[in-house]
């Protein structure tokens, strides 16, 4: 499929195509759907964003085109890979090389510096160890935060423990971003660094970015805003931006 | 090396729970080692005893005697090539309390046959010419702070009266595993002394000792003497020195069998105490670790952190634990050195205790491990926040 969004925008092949995708959960003898159905197309360089109320699937749909959960049925393409069909082992090996995470709470480790947290996911590429120190440089000064890369998450503020976090989901360099409440934790003015660094990534670097999110604010910034309920995805497709002119105006 | 230092750093986030878990491998170490030295100990006279040397006893009893016309006799077999005897003493000096090993031997002969007790040539011959000297080994000597030229009296159980002895030698082991702690007289001065209160108990030997020419001839000759003596008053039991001293030790096997139970029950309740700490830790951590597997780690390096911090706690508190039971092992040596006149911590001790330390740490990882490999990515990143 091809469209335009933004209207100047040609788009190509989508990055991410999921077709026909369902998802339930057990709890105790009852059978719980969460995701029913679900086709959606990402397209390379699109900044999406899922909204929805809670327990509606945003997440569960997030960690499902992240590969950090399993579909019950369906098929999930990412680059043209039928991620659904992939082991375990192969899952993890292609998580490392092609998506970077931001969550919520950070999830940094706590007992190694923001330099080493940010290196961590190298450790699996088998670059020598002063490729990755220049990685990890070249991250910390995307996200500005050279100056404290000897500190621990626990001497960094909310919105520096995210920058952190944006470092070393962009170190690797993958294509697809995927970001689940990035500002959920901060307060106002360390949610719109967060969100303006993401818009840089997306803009400068081509970076595909998949962000569940409550807040309209951070919705706005997105190209694509799609709205989950009950397990279900709206067939509305709106344009973030948009929508931000339309309510700013 | 970026492993070492993530486990490292992890082993100490909760510092008082890691020290806690340290000092309980430490103490569980050290009470393992110490009782195995008591094990050790037990067997040291098995370990210490000649493959060259036989003991033959009454067939019935080591309480009833044998005759001292008999040593004539053994040593014409074939293969004899010395024979000593002796008597169990079983005196007390002072109190009850002191008690040590006390033999009445043939002076001359058993220090031949026993070269392991080192005595200085001035020492011997004093020791020879007097009937009524002793010779005490250097440990007890130094405990009882006995001199040479001391008079000391012992106070007889099996053989009634005040028996007096003056101190002609201090004699040392060879080596680590010979008993310093032995106090040995002339068997004359006993036998005369025995003749005169009691006439029927004189020339009666407890014990004869007798070396053999070579030790696979071993066998043979304590089955020759053995059937010299068939069918007389006093029919011998004849056998190697070690399975004398064993036949001792097999008296109080329940004891050992005690204590080897308990060494182990240490190891088992050490095991779960650093289960329990490791599956706190893992429980606590059960987000990093879907973090770590959302980075793309495989399950190994995962499984390798867990264990390798569970086996640095271990390994940390087993080299406490060793270091730790060379003093304790000397301080209760200086305690029960009358019980245990060998008691020193033996290589396999060492050897068992990094053993049981290595086990400790790899058993008590299995389940923290297992409960970071099975959960799934999401539910472990649920758990954040």
């Amino acid at each position: 499929m091809r469209y335009a969004f933004f209207g100047q925008m040609e788009l190509k092949t989508p990055i991410v195509e999921i077709k026909e995708i369902s998802k339930s959960y057990r709890r105790g003898s009852r059978i719980v759907p969460v995701l029913v159905d679900i086709n959606l197309d990402i397209q390379e360089g699109e900044f999406l964003a899922l909204m929805g109320p809670s327990g509606s699937g945003k997440s569960t749909l997030l960690n499902l085109i992240a590969a950090l959960d399993k579909a019950d049925s369906g098929i999930i393409r990412v680059g043209g890979i039928d991620i659904t069909s992939l082991s375990e082992g192969d899952l993890a090996a292609w998580r490392a090389i092609n998506v970077g995470f931001i969550f919520q709470f950070y999830n940094l480790i706590p007992v190694l510096t923001a330099f080493e947290n940010v290196e961590l996911p190298l450790l699996l590429s088998g670059l020598s160890k002063r490729e990755r120190r220049d990685h990890v440089g070249l991250a910390l000064q995307v996200v500005n935060l050279v100056p404290r890369m000897d500190h621990y998450p626990a001497q960094l503020s909310g919105g520096e423990q995210q920058r952190v976090a944006i470092a070393r989901a962009v170190v690797t360099d993958p294509k697809i971003l995927v970001a689940d409440e990035p500002t959920g934790d901060l307060d106002r003015v360390s949610a719109e660094e967060i969100l303006d660094l993401m818009d840089r990534l997306n803009h400068e670097s081509q970076k595909t970015i998949i962000m569940v999110t409550h807040d309209p604010r951070a919705a706005r910034r997105a190209h694509t805003v799609r709205h989950l309920e009950k397990g279900y995805l709206n067939s509305t497709v709106e344009n973030g931006i948009a929508r931000e002119s339309k309510e700013t105006g | 090396m970026y492993l070492l230092k993530l486990l490292f750093r992890n082993a100490f986030r909760h510092k008082l729970r890691t020290l806690l878990t340290i000092l309980a491998i430490t103490i569980a170490i050290l009470a393992f080692g110490l009782l195995r030295t008591v094990i050790s100990a037990w067997y040291a006279g098995v370990e210490a005893s000649s493959a060259t040397r036989l003991i033959s006893r009454n067939a019935i009893s080591i309480i009833f005697p044998l005759p001292l016309s008999y040593k004539d006799k053994i040593r014409q077999i074939e293969g004899v090539k010395q024979v000593s005897w002796g008597n169990w003493f079983g005196g007390i000096y002072i109190d009850e309390k002191n008690i040590f090993a006390n033999f009445a031997v043939e002076p001359k002969s058993y220090l031949e046959l026993y070269p392991e007790f080192i005595l200085p040539p001035d020492q011997l011959s004093a020791f020879l010419r007097d009937r009524k000297a002793f010779v005490a080994g250097r440990k007890l000597a130094a405990k009882y702070r006995w001199k040479i030229g001391d008079t000391v009296v012992l106070r007889g159980t099996i053989f009634p009266g005040t028996w007096e002895f003056v101190m002609r030698g201090i004699y040392r082991g060879k080596d680590e595993t010979s008993d310093e702690s032995q106090f040995f007289f002339h068997w004359d001065y006993l036998n005369e002394s025995v003749r005169k209160i009691s006439s029927s108990r004189a020339d009666q030997v407890g014990f004869y000792m007798i070396g053999v020419s070579r030790p696979d001839r071993a066998s043979d000759v304590a089955l020759a003497i053995d059937r010299t003596f068939k069918n007389s008053l006093a029919e011998t039991l004849t056998e190697t020195e070690k399975a004398f001293q064993l036949s001792f030790i097999s008296m109080t096997e329940a004891i050992i069998i005690a204590i080897q139970l308990l060494s182990f029950v240490v190891i088992i309740i050490i095991v779960a105490v650093v289960a329990n700490t490791m599956s706190m830790t893992a429980r606590e951590r059960i987000g990093e670790y879907a973090i770590f597997k959302t980075l793309g780690f495989r399950g190994w390096r995962i499984a390798a952190t867990i264990c390798g911090e569970s086996l640095f706690i271990t390994m940390l508190g087993c080299a406490l634990g060793v270091a730790l039971t060379f003093p304790a092992a000397s301080v209760f040596k200086s305690l029960l050195g009358v019980y245990f006149p060998v008691f020193n911590v033996a290589d396999e001790t060492l050897y068992m205790d990094f053993a049981a330390g290595f086990l400790v740490g790899l058993i008590g990882s299995i389940v923290p491990t297992w409960r970071a490999l099975t959960i799934r990515i999401a539910d472990g990143l649920r758990r954040i926040g």
